[in-house]
């Protein structure tokens, strides 16, 4: 039983990216949309806890608002997965439940 | 002129996900043709408007990254960007966009419009105002 948590806020305006990993379970995914994408730039004040909690749970961003926001793939945290609108349907479907952090 | 004032756009809001930094840099459009001392500040997650290799085709969206480059053209070349606000995003000065201005004061040479400085000397500049528009 997994969970596909989904994040849309900037990790510098809202305690939002944070909450969510601080409850997330191991086999859980945390999809980074809109401007929740900033959230996967390594090197920030957010990144250390961002990678505290990748790897027991899979870390994924929406490559459309990743490019929008002219994020370079090499600037984000090691493990970062990018999806397509494609690729976030699969992720919807593999998981149990889907729980958007607003 | 003589009644040329000092207006600030502040801008704190990320491109694409809310409106503001269109909104903003639609505003400072409008208001370029007033010949009024105009100032961009960019801090907190207003630094991610200025990132180069910008491309919106996957959302959708108007991509407007370029537009900040034809601002030059109306006078407006004072783009102060908070370092501190860039450190804290894990950015640096070279993944932002460049941005210049031709200076009519010497001899229309090209000027790069950013100016990087702390918070401190940003909020200087705020205090130095006569109108400030946020955003």
């Amino acid at each position: 039983m997994s969970t596909l948590h989904m994040v849309n806020k900037s990790p510098f305006e809202t305690g939002t990216l944070s909450s969510c990993l601080k409850h997330c379970k191991a086999g859980d995914a945390v999809l980074l949309i809109e401007d929740g994408v900033y959230g996967a730039i390594d090197g920030s004040s957010i990144s250390d806890q961002v990678k505290a909690t990748v790897g027991d749970v899979a870390l994924y961003v929406l490559d459309g608002d990743v490019s929008a926001r002219g994020i370079d793939a090499g600037k984000m945290v090691s493990g970062t997965k990018s999806v397509g609108y494609d690729g976030f349907v699969d992720l919807v479907a593999e998981h149990d439940r889907t729980m958007s952090w607003l | 002129m003589a009644d040329t004032k000092k207006f600030l756009y502040v801008n704190r809001k990320a491109p694409y996900g809310t409106i503001y930094a269109l909104e903003s840099l639609e505003v400072v459009l409008i208001g370029a043709a007033f010949e009024q001392d105009v100032s961009l500040a960019f801090l907190d997650d207003g630094v991610f408007q200025l990132t180069k290799g910008q491309k919106t085709d996957g959302i959708g969206m108007k991509n407007f990254s370029a537009t900040f480059r034809a601002l030059g053209d109306y006078d407006v070349n004072k783009f102060y960007v908070e370092k501190e606000s860039l450190e804290e995003r894990g950015l640096t000065e070279a993944d932002l966009q460049e941005i210049t201005y031709e200076d009519e004061n010497d001899d229309w040479a090209e000027k790069p419009s950013i100016r990087f400085v702390t918070r401190a000397e940003m909020a200087d500049i705020m205090s130095e105002q006569d109108v400030v528009l946020s955003f």
